[in-house]
């Protein structure tokens, strides 16, 4: 039983990081291709935009509620304290949320009727509101929260700092450069320069956000100093930086010769190399500085009786994504009927 | 009440009653909506008639308008646990946490996985596969239905479970005791019956304004308007007292593991046999005492316990400050009550129409099935409340005050979302119900489209934009 009670965590750790990374991924280049409206105004091409996510965008949000349900089920520790303590920006991507969801029916419904401009906005803006306040929350994670006898003990604005702001603005310009990579792959045209374009810019503004980001979260505790220099972690770590800049020679490669899907899934990468990071800085805690995974979990009883289903469920879940992304596959052009 | 006086857990509870009475629509509505949708696209599969798959695709534009509001309303709610009832997540969510993750895997995941297909997908997969993703889909909400019942009734009967000792923690001890607690497949009849019966009024309603509307024209309402008439009415005629029994059945249920709730919701304070049904008052929890009473002889005992000598509980067989605010839900339930009889005549009138061959002719019975519109979402409303303010002050009941179950969460934020929550839900949700009425003002045609012509992209939706040019393609308007 005390293995049994060491291992669960762990393996649901490795779970939640790999649900919250196919959110990330997933609704990151949807809500990528929100802010991008801000870039592209043609109303032609912005509904080509969100034809090429109509299909996919509610199964990808499915993740994030997923993220939640399984931190409430699994770690209702890091739930309780977590939700309190990132109470404002929470609330607000939830909002956001609500328009950028809506308004993929709300913008066509109304279309003609003079309000359309309003939804497109909503898109717009729910999609950046959002993006921000998930790299604000993420930042906040990393930074650490003030906790007394396992409950929340700070104040209603402790998340707001510059490290957490420069998380947030990090994460916007990553999610943008999903979008566009997206874009970049499933569209033509004039659309497709576009985001070529755009792609570029926002790759370096992604890169400065790496470069800084992992130079301030070592400073921040102590721990997260030493997992990153000591030896002989160092021999472990060290592929992460190295990887990030091998991808970014792909990416400006992709991007030049023009292929379509590699800008994409070097995007992806950095994505995947940056949650690995912050992973790697935070371990083993649930909740920094305070509480480890171990605090936090649910009994044995939940924890294991969660996961039988998971092992089941999650391959099937898998499978049937994937079976709907390959039904609406290929480029998507501006004669295409469905929304 | 002694949690009544901190504004913080007031508005806590304000906000998430607030949050979840809007969300509950949707759902309710998804779930009768998908399955009318399986209905209808089985039968063009069978009969080839395509009056069906005009309906259908006249009904899809619809459900796609509120399964999306359902996503982002639902959204909310699975955050909200922690933001707003934090020492209740974290006792309870080693049992609730884990029912509502196995929602999301059985559930959530497999409706949106194959609600693309279903909205857009018709021409890519071929009818078969097509009407597979409908199914799926349809089953989808109704295993949601199922699990997220199942956590709610745990909390209202509370079973399967170890409380730990060192952190007040509710350790789950057998999970079909949990998952099966006693009053879930009562909650689980009855909800899903007032989602098929809420859709079918809203069915029901919209085509008798297409016919009231045709009539007023001078002409003869379309096959479609009809057909769809005609399925809400059988729904309203078969679902209707269906639904009286399930109720029923739960209100005994509840008098064996609630009493207090029944106590409160029918406003009697001293128990007795051969009780009297009260139609009417206003129970005052200070005086305890139920004023202006209308009473009923013998009909209380007779409805909770089907004997005229049954024994009927009172207020005052529990203490004050486990009592749940009888004001409340002594309305809240006769609303429901009145609604569902209400429901229930407009069945039976309807199977006395047909007989006649005066179902589609008859404009007072079309005015009325046209003002019972939101008859059946009005009433899983009330119902909703009732069940849970009856519930209070406990969140699991008998076990852990809704008090002790909020989380320590300041005033001014509590305040700040609570207004926010408001403006954008009556902003965001207002416009939806908006384009619902639009949608739903326009007739289902013969040769419906696929989708609406402003919901294409391409030189549909060019033609929407007077004056643009594409400089790609020289393409204009």
């Amino acid at each position: 039983m005390m293995d049994f009670a060491y291992w669960l965590p762990i393996i649901w750790a490795v779970i939640l990081v790999a649900a919250i990374s196919i959110y990330v991924v997933l609704d990151g280049f949807d809500l990528g291709i929100g802010m991008l409206f801000a870039l592209e105004r043609h109303p032609d091409r912005r509904d080509v935009m969100v034809n090429t996510i109509a299909p996919v965008w509610d199964g990808n949000e499915t993740w994030m509620v997923l993220g939640g349900a399984v931190l409430y089920g699994v770690f209702p520790g890091a739930y309780a304290t977590l939700l309190p303590a990132f109470y404002l920006p929470i609330v607000l991507m939830l909002l956001a949320l609500i328009f950028r969801g809506v308004a993929f029916e709300f913008r066509v419904m109304t279309r003609g009727t003079g309000r359309e401009g309003m939804w497109n906005a909503g898109f717009m803006a729910g999609s950046a509101i959002a993006a921000f306040c998930q790299g604000t929350i993420l930042g906040g994670v990393v930074q650490g929260i003030r906790v007394v006898d396992g409950a929340f003990a700070g104040g209603p604005l402790d998340w707001l700092t510059p490290f957490s702001v420069l998380c947030g603005l990090s994460v916007m310009c990553g999610y943008a450069l999903l979008g566009a990579t997206w874009l970049i792959w499933r569209t033509t045209g004039v659309l497709e320069e576009s985001c070529r374009r755009w792609a570029a810019r926002l790759a370096v503004g992604l890169f400065i956000g790496i470069v800084a980001v992992s130079l301030w979260t070592p400073l921040l505790h102590a721990p997260y100093l030493r997992r990153w220099t000591d030896w002989p972690n160092i021999a472990f770590v060290a592929p992460v930086p190295v990887l990030v800049v091998m991808l970014g020679g792909l990416f400006i490669m992709g991007l030049r010769r023009g292929h379509s899907k590699g800008p994409f899934l070097c995007a992806l990468g950095w994505f995947f190399l940056c949650l690995s990071g912050l992973g790697i800085t935070v371990w083993p805690y649930a909740v920094p500085p305070g509480l480890t995974l171990w605090d936090v979990s649910s009994p044995p009883s939940s924890q294991f009786f969660q996961l039988i289903g998971t092992a089941i469920l999650l391959p099937i879940i898998l499978t049937y994504t994937i079976y709907s992304y390959h039904v609406f596959r290929g480029k998507v052009t501006e004669t295409d009927g469905y929304h | 009440m002694q949690y009544a006086h901190d504004p913080a857990l007031l508005l806590a509870r304000f906000q998430f009653a607030f949050t979840v009475g809007v969300h509950i629509i949707f759902p309710a509505f998804s779930i009768g909506l998908a399955a009318y949708l399986a209905v209808l696209e089985g039968l063009w599969l069978r009969t080839g008639r395509s009056v069906f798959l005009d309906l259908y695709r006249y009904w899809i534009k619809v459900f796609s308008i509120v399964f999306g509001m359902g996503v982002v309303s639902g959204l909310v709610m699975s955050y909200e646990f922690g933001t707003n009832w934090s020492i209740f997540s974290k006792k309870a969510g080693p049992i609730t946490g884990v029912l509502l993750s196995y929602e999301v895997m059985t559930a959530f995941f497999l409706e949106a996985g194959f609600l693309g297909v279903m909205l857009f997908g018709m021409n890519k997969v071929g009818r078969r596969l097509h009407f597979a993703a409908t199914c799926c889909v349809s089953v989808g909400t109704l295993i949601s239905m199922t699990w997220i019942l199942s956590s709610n009734s745990w909390m209202q009967t509370p079973r399967g479970y170890t409380i730990d000792p060192t952190t007040g923690r509710f350790m789950p001890a057998d999970w079909l005791a949990i998952i099966f607690n006693p009053s879930f497949p009562f909650r689980l009849v009855h909800m899903g019956l007032a989602a098929f019966l809420s859709v079918a009024f809203i069915v029901g309603a919209t085509g008798a304004w297409h016919m009231l509307r045709a009539r007023k024209a001078g002409k003869i309402s379309s096959e479609p308007v009809r057909v769809m008439f005609s399925m809400a009415m059988w729904m309203a005629a078969i679902v209707a007292p269906l639904q009286i029994l399930a109720g029923d059945a739960h209100g005994l249920n509840t008098l064996k593991y609630q009493p207090a709730k029944i106590a409160a919701m029918e406003g009697d304070w001293v128990s007795e046999d051969h009780a009297p049904e009260l139609l009417f008052g206003i129970p005052n929890m200070k005086t305890e005492h139920t004023d202006y009473a209308v009473k009923l002889p013998l009909a209380g005992s007779l409805i909770l316990t089907h004997s005229l000598n049954g024994k009927v509980p009172g207020m005052k067989d529990f203490p004050r400050d486990q009592r749940p605010p009888s004001p409340v839900i002594f309305f809240s339930f006769r609303i429901m009550v009145a609604l569902g009889m209400l429901m229930m005549l407009v069945g039976l009138w309807s199977l006395w129409l047909r007989r006649n061959s005066t179902l589609f002719t008859n404009p007072v019975f079309h005015r009325v099935a046209l003002c019972m519109a939101p008859a059946g979402f009005l009433a899983l409303l009330c119902g909703w409340i009732t069940t849970e303010v009856g519930r209070q002050p406990w969140t699991v009941y008998g076990l852990l005050r809704t008090s002790d179950s909020v989380s320590p969460v300041a005033l001014s934020s509590m305040a700040f979302s609570m207004t926010a929550f408001v403006v954008v839900y009556v902003l965001v949700f207002g416009s939806g119900l908006g384009i619902l009425v639009r949608m739903l003002g326009r007739a289902p045609q013969e040769g419906e489209h696929d989708t609406p012509p402003s919901h294409a992209s391409g030189i549909l939706a060019t033609s929407m934009h007077p004056g643009v040019i594409d400089p790609s393609t020289g393409k204009g308007a």
